[in-house]
């Protein structure tokens, strides 16, 4: 049967893709930010994960106000990077794995979550700055990904709670799937950062570190912090935050088995206006 | 029963309700539109014109002629879609927050290298002095 092995969560700041794309990353600036990632990076290699189910926001690239789905799951054979107005950032298109996403589509929706089934989609940096962080520039992505689209963008987002309930369903799905795969769960966005007002620039160290303090040992505590407090404490956009929920959910201390190890934990300020927090736990 | 808002008194924040998307509706399908290459040149050919060819009201069109970032919030634009002119204009993320602040780029640059705006002070507007 497949299994999670391990969640990762990540910012996904879209400055940090135009750095990388432009050969930034030695640059002082971005030293710190990229240095967080060298342990992420050879620990990717060696786990080698079959699929990526990958949580991300959409930021007015594939969905417009057309059409604004809480929840979109991509069960599509391949993704292609979007051209978000800067033109497409040059890395691989991302190929999807069909089988086992209309496997988690059907059982979660059976499981009382109401999904949005996506054919087609661009993929933008909140997809794709997540694998450059982890993966670096390679010719292809290391394995196959499924998209999983929040709506972080429309107030209001789905609730912290429905977010770890939900991560829960994937879990069990993922489960219940009969070839052997090693599955990784991603969650990301984040962390405290807000892009609009006068009160842009925000950031809140104490509350995003309380934040991930929270997420690995009291998970379920975290999950029913209300709306309100991630937009005041953490910045309009930090309500991303709900994001990692879902892939914390899908950990197997929640459906009680044994508590994770934290294999890695980063923060860094700044990458352009925003905080970036980064995690990684395996299963045990 | 009315609505619950507790992030009314969020100071310098506007939160992107239903509302806010209704107000906004064309305007940031306007902004949508500036994701292709040729729209992006015939704003840039004749931006007024441009505009004209969208069912906004006059206020949003003046403000995204302005590049009032915070005015067009106001009537009901969301910052992931103004960002679409901010990226025809050439601008960065950063650039199109800080024009938003009140401060120079470089202060805004440097104030994000200094570890962010503090929350202190601007958790509500009650607690702003």
């Amino acid at each position: 049967m497949a299994r999670v092995t391990a969640s990762v969560y990540t910012s996904h700041v879209p400055a940090i893709g135009a750095a990388i794309d432009a050969g930034k990353t030695g640059e002082p600036y971005w030293q710190k930010v990229f240095a967080g990632y060298d342990f992420s990076k050879q620990w990717l290699k060696d786990e080698k994960p079959d699929v990526i189910f990958l949580v991300f926001n959409d930021h007015a690239t594939a969905f417009s106000l057309d059409l604004i789905p809480t929840f979109a799951i991509g069960t599509a054979a391949e993704y292609t990077p979007a051209d978000e107005g800067w033109g497409p950032r040059p890395v691989p298109k991302v190929i999807g794995h069909p089988k086992l996403a209309a496997h988690i589509a059907q059982s979660v929706i059976q499981d009382d979550f109401d999904l949005t089934i996506v054919n087609k989609m661009d993929v933008d940096h909140g997809l794709t700055v997540p694998l450059s962080l982890m993966c670096g520039q390679p010719q292809a992505w290391p394995c196959p990904v499924i998209p999983f689209a929040v709506n972080v963008v429309q107030y209001p987002a789905p609730s912290g709670r429905r977010c770890y309930m939900l991560g829960q369903a994937i879990g069990r799905a993922i489960a219940s799937y009969e070839e052997p795969l090693k599955v990784q769960i991603w969650g990301t966005g984040g962390m405290s950062h807000q892009l609009q007002g006068p009160r842009a620039g925000l950031i809140n160290k104490e509350w995003d570190n309380a934040f991930l303090d929270r997420l690995i040992a009291d998970p379920e505590g975290l999950s029913k912090m209300p709306h309100i407090d991630y937009v005041r404490e953490a910045g309009s956009e930090g309500i991303e935050l709900v994001m990692w929920l879902i892939a914390r959910g899908a950990m197997s201390d929640v459906a009680g088995g044994a508590k994770p190890t934290v294999k890695h934990r980063f923060y860094h300020v700044p990458a352009s206006n925003t905080a970036v927090g980064h995690l990684i736990l395996e299963n045990n | 029963m009315s609505l619950d808002k507790p992030y009314k008194d969020v100071p310098g924040t506007t939160i992107f309700d239903a509302e806010m998307s209704r107000l906004g509706y064309h305007l940031n399908q306007f902004c949508m539109s500036l994701m292709k290459a040729d729209n992006r040149a015939r704003f840039k050919a004749n931006e007024r014109a441009y505009l004209d060819e969208w069912p906004m009201t006059e206020e949003q069109k003046q403000a995204v002629l302005d590049r009032d970032l915070n005015r067009c919030i106001s009537l009901g634009g969301n910052i992931y879609f103004l960002a679409k002119i901010g990226a025809t204009d050439g601008k960065s993320f950063q650039q199109m927050a800080g024009s938003m602040t009140g401060m120079s780029e470089e202060e805004y640059r440097n104030m994000m290298i200094g570890g962010g705006r503090s929350i202190e002070g601007n958790r509500s507007l009650g607690e702003k002095k």
